[in-house]
């Protein structure tokens, strides 16, 4: 029954987007994180989506594929300094590093994740209801 | 006697099976939403339909000589591309509210093949009762 496949599918894209919504929150709760030096700072880390095909290679044309994870790379974003003479971080010449991560495109980015979450739960919740109808069909 | 089932059944069957394909399309699309170089997919319902049917019209291959082999379009044959409205710098063309829309209305049409045969089968019912 190919109800079933729905929700691996859903399930994939569940997994991918909140790999994505974990991957924002920890930006965001690095975004202040101080560093002496402009390799030691945090950088913004980002997920790559990949279409994922199951089984052997020659179905794969007519399967339908689920969502997979490929990797999480991290931003090549220049750090942002600032010259805080006092803070115990900063180097020789009074120069702190930040991670160059913009707040506000982060939330924009879990905002989008969040509503592909929404709707693949959408999809999963849809589809059991129809199954369980399915299996009730001709009791009575 | 399953001759007589399957006329009191009709379309029905084909089109729920048919409806699963669809949703199972559908839900590929929206898990891809964000996947980059994705190419929103669907069903033709209406020639698919026509085609499991066997009516003429459909993409199924015609035999002119006894002799040829029996020919069936493959499944992947029915699935196209959909044409994007507007499609994302990252080559994905999925649009996730056509899809859900989509998806609604695949949905609802999925739910009225069972009523169908929910009623067909509760006629039949009656008939072999006799009541």
């Amino acid at each position: 029954m190919s109800l079933f496949r729905i929700f691996d599918i859903a399930g994939s894209a569940l997994s991918a987007q909140s790999t994505r919504l974990n991957t924002v929150a920890s930006n965001m709760a690095n975004a202040d994180v101080a560093s002496s030096t402009a390799e030691g700072v945090y950088r913004s880390r980002q997920p790559v989506f990949a279409a994922l095909l199951r089984g052997e290679r020659g179905a794969a044309k007519d399967q339908l594929p689920g969502v997979q994870v490929l990797g999480i790379v991290e931003a090549e974003r220049p750090p942002r300094v600032e010259h805080i003479p006092g803070h115990p971080l900063a180097d020789e010449n009074g120069y702190v590093y930040f991670p160059g991560i913009s707040t506000v495109e982060e939330m924009a980015n879990m905002i989008s994740a969040s509503r592909s979450y929404q709707n693949n739960v959408e999809v999963a919740s849809t589809v059991k209801q129809l199954m369980l109808r399915t299996l009730q069909l001709g009791q009575r | 006697m399953s001759k007589l089932i399957d006329a009191a059944f009709g379309i029905h069957p084909k089109a729920l099976a048919l409806g699963a394909r669809r949703l199972e399309v559908l839900a590929a699309n929206m898990a891809n939403a964000d996947t980059p170089g994705y190419k929103a997919r669907d069903i033709d319902f209406r020639s698919a339909l026509r085609e499991a049917t066997g009516a003429a019209g459909g993409g199924r291959l015609e035999r002119t000589h006894e002799r040829h082999l029996a020919g069936r379009a493959a499944a992947s044959e029915q699935l196209k591309y959909r044409v994007p409205n507007q499609p994302a710098l990252d080559g994905n063309t999925v649009d996730a509210e056509l899809e859900q829309t989509a998806f609604a209305e695949a949905a609802v049409r999925y739910q009225a093949s069972l009523d169908f045969l929910a009623s067909r089968i509760d006629g039949l019912r009656k008939a072999l009762r006799g009541e």
